[in-house]
């Protein structure tokens, strides 16, 4: 706690108008706004996803799901910078897609669409990791009576299975939000660092520091530890209730 | 490694729902993880292995790659120790606050890797105000890693611990075993797979870590640049096939760790089931 705790008297040091000053310029503003929009976008598609890949792990035997489930864990494993760099030889100039989305004037890579794919990539694992257990421990049974009911297999889903996994998927949330916010490393590689541009709030913090100016770094610090310890608190929120 | 439920009788043949879950978790698979690790791979074999080789064996590669390794290892080994004392004193101990403890276990992973690393440097860099400067050395690159990686083996301890029947330790003390004894004898061999997961995960986090680092460890090559930020600055110069080449290495030390990590959870369940 020492550390977040000098971050916090660092940023308020001059008092409080030059940190609120730092935090309303518009680039952070700006970098503020393209967190919260890459969140709104990945966040989602890795609840939606991690639910849907939890029941093919939990109730599906087919080939190759030693592989798969290796392959959900690997963005927990790999280096963020590592998966900047697939995303750039993918969709970079000199990429696989690149003389295409050239064509067709896409941009990917330096731009936003990059920078919520390698987001959504590095928090893909954590609704997964969360559902996968609890799907295990509740069985089908339950399922099973609600199809010999009648119930449609969606009906099922909705009434008997997502009740049953809710607080886990809740937990999953806020791990994927956190990670999404605070992605660093990935999203360092793709962005092209465009102040005002395709800055998200990490990448303010750091060319913050790289041109010196320690108060409007710190400031925005203050604001992802903010969300940090917002995160801390849903975490315990969730978490006595895992497994419901 | 919470309770492990008996093997599930499955549905045979599955519903419709089961397979179209199946082909959309595929599908989205295959688009966000392997498309882009393909893409890796192809890049860093396209020029022939000797290029590869080459690109690998560079003086500044070998070199990053060599403290990135060695400080990981200082790492884990450190993280063994001072993670299964932190997961002791959590679960065994009642001291006041011991909430709140338990929450800022997680703050590392809670808090983005780069205000990490701007905090460690506020507190140890030139102007600290515990008065060390060990800003720009390797021990910096240590303490960075050392902050990102302390939840993993405390969180994967914890559990196992809570689970743990001290029926078994209090038999041994009253046949007169030394606390030592019990410990080496009973906690230990129970504790293992849990502090060997916790070791592999931290390890993997470890080499790949690049915002706490990137700040703090003032990225002198030879001295004090780590593989991803050496990978980052071949990017950044134009050198995307030896950012891929080194890349590659990190990739198989990471699948590697999973590896070991599913091993050892095909190892504890075995022994769950005799």
């Amino acid at each position: 706690m020492a550390p977040v705790c000098l971050v916090f008297w660092r940023a308020f040091e001059h008092g409080v108008g030059p940190a609120w000053d730092a935090v309303t310029t518009p680039s952070a503003r700006h970098a503020f706004q393209v967190t919260l929009l890459i969140a709104a976008v990945a966040v989602p598609a890795n609840t939606v996803f991690g639910v849907i890949c939890a029941l093919a792990i939990v109730r599906r035997r087919f080939p190759g799901k030693g592989i798969v489930n290796a392959l959900v864990d690997l963005p927990l494993a790999l280096s963020p910078v590592v998966v900047g760099l697939a995303f750039l030889l993918l969709y970079g100039r000199q990429g696989w897609f690149g003389t295409w989305l050239d064509k067709h004037d896409i941009e990917i890579v330096f731009a936003l669409p990059g920078m919520i794919l390698v987001t959504i990539f590095v928090s893909l694992p954590f609704v997964v990791r969360e559902v996968v257990p609890v799907l295990r421990e509740i069985g089908t049974e339950q399922e099973q009576a609600a199809a010999t009911l009648g119930a449609s297999p969606f009906q099922t889903l909705r009434r008997v299975t997502f009740p049953a996994i809710r607080w886990a998927v809740g937990y999953g949330v806020v791990l994927t939000t956190a990670r999404a916010l605070g992605e660093f490393g990935a999203v360092s590689v793709v962005s092209g660092h465009i102040v005002g541009k395709t800055e998200t709030m990490t990448l303010h913090v750091e060319e913050r520091v790289q041109s010196f100016d320690y108060v409007g770094a710190y400031a925005a610090s203050v604001v992802l530890a903010l969300l940090a310890i917002a995160t801390l608190l849903a975490m315990s929120m969730f978490k006595p209730k895992e497994g419901v | 490694m919470a309770a492990r439920a008996e093997p599930l009788p499955r549905l045979s043949g599955g519903s419709p729902g089961a397979s179209i879950a199946q082909g959309l978790a595929t599908a989205y698979l295959s688009l966000i993880v392997i498309l882009p690790l393909a893409a890796i791979v192809w890049n860093a074999s396209s020029d022939g292995r000797s290029n590869l080789w080459n690109a690998v064996s560079e003086p500044q590669a070998v070199a990053a790659l060599k403290l990135t390794l060695g400080v990981s290892a200082a790492v884990c080994a450190i993280n063994a120790v001072m993670g299964t004392a932190i997961a002791w004193i959590l679960v065994r101990d009642r001291f006041p606050g011991q909430r709140a403890v338990n929450a800022i276990i997680d703050l590392p992973f809670a808090l983005p890797t780069i205000v990490a690393g701007l905090t460690l440097l506020a507190l140890y860099g030139p102007q600290g105000p515990v008065g060390v400067n060990v800003a720009f050395t390797r021990t910096a690159v240590l303490l960075a890693l050392l902050f990102v990686t302390l939840p993993f083996v405390i969180r994967t301890v914890q559990p196992v611990l809570l689970e743990l029947d001290r029926d078994m330790e209090e038999a041994a003390a009253s046949l007169g075993a030394h606390p030592l004894a019990i410990f080496r004898r009973i906690v230990f061999p129970n504790l293992l797979p849990a502090i060997l997961s916790g070791v592999a995960l931290a390890f993997a986090r470890a080499i790949g870590e690049f915002g706490a680092v990137v700040l703090i460890s003032g990225n002198l090559p030879f001295k004090t640049e780590v593989a991803s930020v050496y990978i980052f600055g071949r990017i950044e110069s134009g050198d995307p096939s030896s950012a891929a080449a080194v890349s590659v290495l990190l990739l198989a030390v990471s699948f590697g760790v999973l590896l070991v990590i599913g091993a050892v959870r095909r190892w504890t369940t075995r022994h769950d089931d005799s």
